[in-house]
């Protein structure tokens, strides 16, 4: 693994958190029994950091996940993104936010199947307003920008894993977002691949201040994040700055799942 | 549906072409799948031609018709038009189930509800379109090759071309009509679908 030694001061501006989690309680009904996937989380994610949750299957990471994107609301405490309490937003303007502010990247992709890796890009734009032209104009120099230029308009089932991921980092990135929020995001990719696209998150993350947001499996994540989040039993278990890593990777490689 | 023109801040759109653009790849891509929802309405549709041909014909003939046969055939023509209303419903609800991913996408994308039900509704009004066209055809040809035999070539004669236009017309608004109407509940399953379906992945 090769370790660039990178300080992370370019981006973070002190005290400016783009997503504040606090006393996230979330819980489900599995028939008759209430399960609490998540109990009390309470975590601040810095403007520009790249951020990874680790966890195993089952420890509340995915929920917790979906606090962070919009995608499910707590029982009780309180999402915040960009100081905005996401159960204060109803459905259009959440909407809103999962096109402007957020953009997901998937394990599985997720390219719409019955468009063009063009079309898939300027789909967010044109939702956003964007006129055709625009959103083509764009569209390319995302394309070209995560090394795609050549199969603007290759169906996502003529491209490999590989390339259909950095399709969807290229749509991810269509309106400009504040945060990127991928999940497994090298989970279906071999492993050179998918340190090509962690090495693309990274540089992105570098050269426009994205904030990327990971729940991952994958230990090539820890080389490029700032900060690890350890869930557990639906708790933080521990938050590891990069710098303090290396030394647990080995202890951790054979934690399940 | 079409909102081009205002652009106004906060909210989003899905213009008309777009929506168009993406409804017909849908129907090409997965053809098969369009097929088995387009069958309902071809049966329904070449049913009700047939017997309105038939109709038409033995009344041309000068045949003598018994008109309790009338009620009868109308009674079966819209039996089978409600069966084929429940079959379309069905194969459309299964085709949402197996798009949950490509729904929950579009809406992480920021797809309002009303954008996943224009669709799915544009989609069965093509599959519909079509499905009344060939519909009528197979009707109308059903019933003059039976005659044909029956009768010989005078049955040509007792063919009005001008009637049997308007069937086709009939044929389209009644078949697109019926698959836009059996599309209303998986639509609004699929506008429900939440965005987090994006991110289940089938073990």
């Amino acid at each position: 693994m090769a370790v660039q030694p990178q300080t992370n001061q370019t981006v973070a501006t002190g005290t400016e958190y783009i997503v504040r989690c606090k006393d996230v309680v979330k819980e489900y009904m599995m028939g008759t029994q209430v399960v609490r996937a998540l109990n009390g989380v309470t975590l601040d994610i810095v403007r520009g950091e790249y951020l990874s949750i680790m966890g195993p299957s089952g420890s509340g990471k995915s929920t917790l996940f979906n606090m962070i994107g919009g995608l499910d609301k707590p029982t009780s405490g309180s999402v915040f993104i960009n100081d905005v309490d996401m159960a204060q937003l109803d459905a259009q303007e959440l909407a809103f936010l999962r096109c402007r502010t957020i953009g997901y990247i998937f394990q599985t992709f997720n390219l719409i199947p019955v468009m063009t890796a063009l079309e898939n890009v300027m789909l967010p734009m044109i939702f956003g307003g964007l006129s055709t032209d625009e959103a083509i104009d764009r569209g390319i120099e995302l394309l070209k920008l995560v090394g795609l230029g050549e199969r603007l308009h290759h169906k996502p089932s003529e491209l490999s894993g590989g390339q259909q991921q950095r399709v969807a980092i290229a749509r991810a990135l269509a309106n400009n977002p504040q945060i990127i929020l991928a999940d497994e995001p090298t989970g279906n990719l071999d492993l050179r691949t998918g340190k090509e696209i962690i090495e693309l998150l990274r540089q992105l993350n570098k050269e426009q201040g994205v904030t990327i947001i990971s729940a991952t499996h994958d230990l090539k994540m820890i080389d490029v994040s700032d900060r690890i989040v350890w869930i557990r039993d639906g708790r933080i278990d521990r938050v590891e700055e990069r710098s303090a890593i290396e030394v647990h990777v080995g202890e951790v490689e054979g934690t399940p799942g | 549906m079409k909102k081009a023109g205002g652009r106004d801040v906060g909210r989003l759109q899905l213009p008309f072409r777009v929506a168009f653009h993406i409804s017909m790849q849908s129907v090409r891509i997965r053809f098969w799948r369009s097929v088995i929802t387009a069958a309902g309405t071809v049966l329904g549709i070449a049913f009700l031609v047939s017997v309105l041909t038939a109709m038409m014909i033995q009344q041309n003939s000068g045949a003598i018709t018994d008109p309790s046969e009338k009620y009868r055939m109308t009674w079966l023509v819209i039996m089978s038009l409600l069966v084929c209303l429940v079959g379309i419903t069905n194969a459309m609800l299964m085709s949402v189930t197996e798009r949950y991913k490509e729904i929950g996408t579009m809406k992480c994308l920021g797809a309002y509800d009303i954008f996943i039900v224009e669709l799915f509704f544009i989609e069965s009004a093509l599959v519909g379109f079509i499905a009344s066209v060939i519909g009528w055809f197979l009707g109308v040809f059903a019933v003059v090759l039976i005659k044909l035999f029956s009768e010989g070539f005078k049955v040509f004669s007792w063919i009005s071309p001008g009637e049997v236009f308007l069937y086709l017309i009939y044929s389209i608004l009644i078949g697109t009509l019926l698959s836009v109407i059996a599309t209303i509940i998986p639509a609004q399953v699929a506008a429900r679908m939440p965005a987090a379906a994006a991110l289940r992945v089938e073990v």
